[in-house]
């Protein structure tokens, strides 16, 4: 049921964005620190738009995750090296 | 470990789809865009999974747009009434005293219709953790004016902003609360952004290990966005919260006493028939004289009447002691108003040879009446054969055709005896002479000593009146 964003393989932190739960509220445009989200132009099958990553500048530091009203809307995915085992 | 992912999301203690919203999003919540009931609802469900307490956690939902947080949060839930919830919530914790009682309400619901429950619960340190979202506004309704609307705000019931001349101040809940003793842990936070969050995030934690440990009241007030009633997009709605709401409502905490509190344990309530019976005094001997059934004993119906004060509601009990030790079914049914002394007042009893289906006496056998309003109110309602004893300073009355009527000097031989308080005792006796309920003699003196005195001199005092009323009703009746 649920629509799930593709996570590509990737060695950088990024945010997962799952578009049906998305209603452009902006709290995460505004919280990202990196200034690497940001309202996006077309709408999901609700008639939202939704947010989007610009591809790059996610640090994982989770402020939009923590910040989003939407449980399923976002999630933050941060590859683990062996020098930073903090799970 | 190289190669694996560390993923924030999915969250534990939520629900993966919402099947009970249903609609075409079922994974998305009904909350408007920038809502803070999802980011609560969120924090909540973390700790309650984070602590392992899911499975003793029931949650109460307000009435306001977090009427539906069931749908959300797995755990046990509740929907209250309007404002009802923490009243609601003291039963469910008192029944059950493992539940985590979590009371998720808004500012209509907790300081509005239902500030009394908020006090009452908080002033007897509940076993309870309470969410007060505060958004200023009610917003499920459409934006109208809250008890939390700052000064000079606009809500479409507001709409030149809140005047306090015409509307108050601001109720600041945490300030309030903080005046009670009970409550162990209280602090306002904020979801204007993720610092804030952070913090809250640590508030709702702590009030949910205050109820894993059965410690008592916690409440937590959050400051919380609601973009749509306030017409602000989601930069407006965190400088308001920032710097308007917080101006009038500050973050603090303003007390966390849980290291000092012990657990509290609230012992079992008892209603068993044994502690009943001790609580009420019922010995053996007493317990023995229970009724029995036998129809060969007429029912009879006695309506008792006067000013309040006279002893009329008293004479009743001691006539219906006297019924029940002497094994008759019997019920006794005052009628009164709000005042102790004057006004008046009338009871009913009725005694009967089996069960009694209602305690209510339309037509009395006999009527006793302290005074002459009593008298001339029910005389007319007294049954066909029946009896009328009246204190005989009512004056003159026509009694209704078929009535017995016998005048009784109470008051004048109360006061005689240095007790005028006592009439209803010198109406006793008479209606123990002349009103043939078919009770024995022994057991008005034995009711005497139940309902008025002990005392040995009193009660020597009650049976010369309870003698000199059933003399003066049979002088009466021979005359």
């Amino acid at each position: 049921m649920m629509k799930r964003a593709e996570v590509k393989e990737t060695n950088n932190p990024c945010p997962v964005i799952n578009t049906l739960e998305c209603k452009a509220c902006e709290r995460c445009v505004l919280a990202c620190p990196a200034k690497a989200l940001s309202i996006g132009t077309e709408l999901n099958e609700r008639g939202y738009r939704y947010v989007v990553y610009a591809g790059s500048g996610c640090t994982g530091c989770g402020s939009c995750y923590y910040t989003c009203p939407e449980p399923n809307a976002l999630e933050v995915h941060i590859p683990q090296t062996e020098k930073k085992e903090n799970d | 470990m190289a190669g694996t992912t560390r993923v924030l999301g999915g969250h534990p203690g939520l629900y993966g789809e919402y099947s009970r919203k249903g609609g075409i999003a079922i994974t998305a919540t009904h909350y408007c865009a920038g809502c803070g009931h999802g980011i609560l609802h969120k924090l909540i469900a973390e700790a309650m999974v984070a602590l392992g307490v899911q499975d003793r956690c029931i949650l109460l939902s307000p009435v306001g747009c977090a009427v539906f947080a069931y749908y959300y949060v797995d755990c046990g839930h509740v929907q209250a009434a309007h404002g009802r919830a923490q009243a609601v919530a003291t039963g469910i914790s008192r029944a059950e005293d493992g539940a985590i009682v979590l009371s998720y309400q808004g500012d209509g619901d907790l300081a509005s219709i239902g500030l009394n429950e908020t006090i009452q619960a908080a002033n007897r340190g509940e076993k309870i953790a309470v969410f007060f979202v505060n958004n200023t506004v009610y917003g499920m309704t459409g934006g109208q004016m809250a008890p939390t609307t700052l000064i000079g705000e606009a809500t479409i019931t507001s709409p030149g902003g809140r005047d306090p001349v015409q509307s108050g101040f601001p109720i600041h809940m945490c300030e309030l609360l903080d005046t009670l003793r009970a409550p162990v842990y209280i602090e306002r936070v904020s979801l204007s952004d993720v610092p804030h969050i952070h913090r809250a995030r640590h508030a709702v934690r702590r009030a949910l290990e205050i109820q894993r440990d059965g410690k008592g009241y916690a409440f937590v007030e959050v400051l919380s966005p609601c973009p749509t009633a306030l017409r602000m997009d989601a930069l407006a709605m965190e400088q308001f919260i920032n710097e308007k709401m917080e101006k009038e409502f500050p973050l603090k905490l303003f007390r966390d006493r849980s290291k000092d509190t012990e657990p509290i344990h609230r012992p079992r309530s008892d209603y068993s028939k044994d502690t009943l019976d001790r609580i009420f005094g019922c010995t053996e001997e007493t317990l023995r004289a229970e009724a029995f059934e036998d129809t060969a004993f007429e029912t009879k119906g006695i309506k008792i009447a006067g000013f309040g004060g006279q002893g009329v509601l008293s004479m009743g009990l001691a006539l219906a002691q006297c019924a029940y030790d002497s094994r008759r079914y019997v019920s006794w049914y005052p009628d009164y108003g709000p005042e102790q002394r004057g006004g008046t007042s009338n009871c009913s009893v009725v005694i009967s040879g089996s069960p009694i289906g209602s305690p209510v006496v339309d037509h009395p056998d006999v009527l006793v009446a302290f005074n002459r309003p009593s008298l001339v109110k029910f005389a007319p309602t007294v049954a066909k054969g029946g009896l009328i004893i009246c204190d005989s300073l009512v004056g003159d009355y026509a009694v209704p055709e078929g009535i017995r009527a016998i005048a009784v000097p109470a008051t004048e031989i109360a006061t005689e005896m240095g007790v005028p308080q006592a009439i209803n005792v010198v109406m006793l006796g008479a209606l123990m002479e002349v009103g043939g309920l078919g009770l024995p003699g022994e057991a008005y003196s034995g009711a005497l000593f139940e309902v008025f005195a002990r005392r040995p001199e009193l009660l020597s005092l009650n049976r010369k009146l309870l003698e000199k009323g059933a003399k003066a009703a049979r002088e009466s009746r021979t005359t």
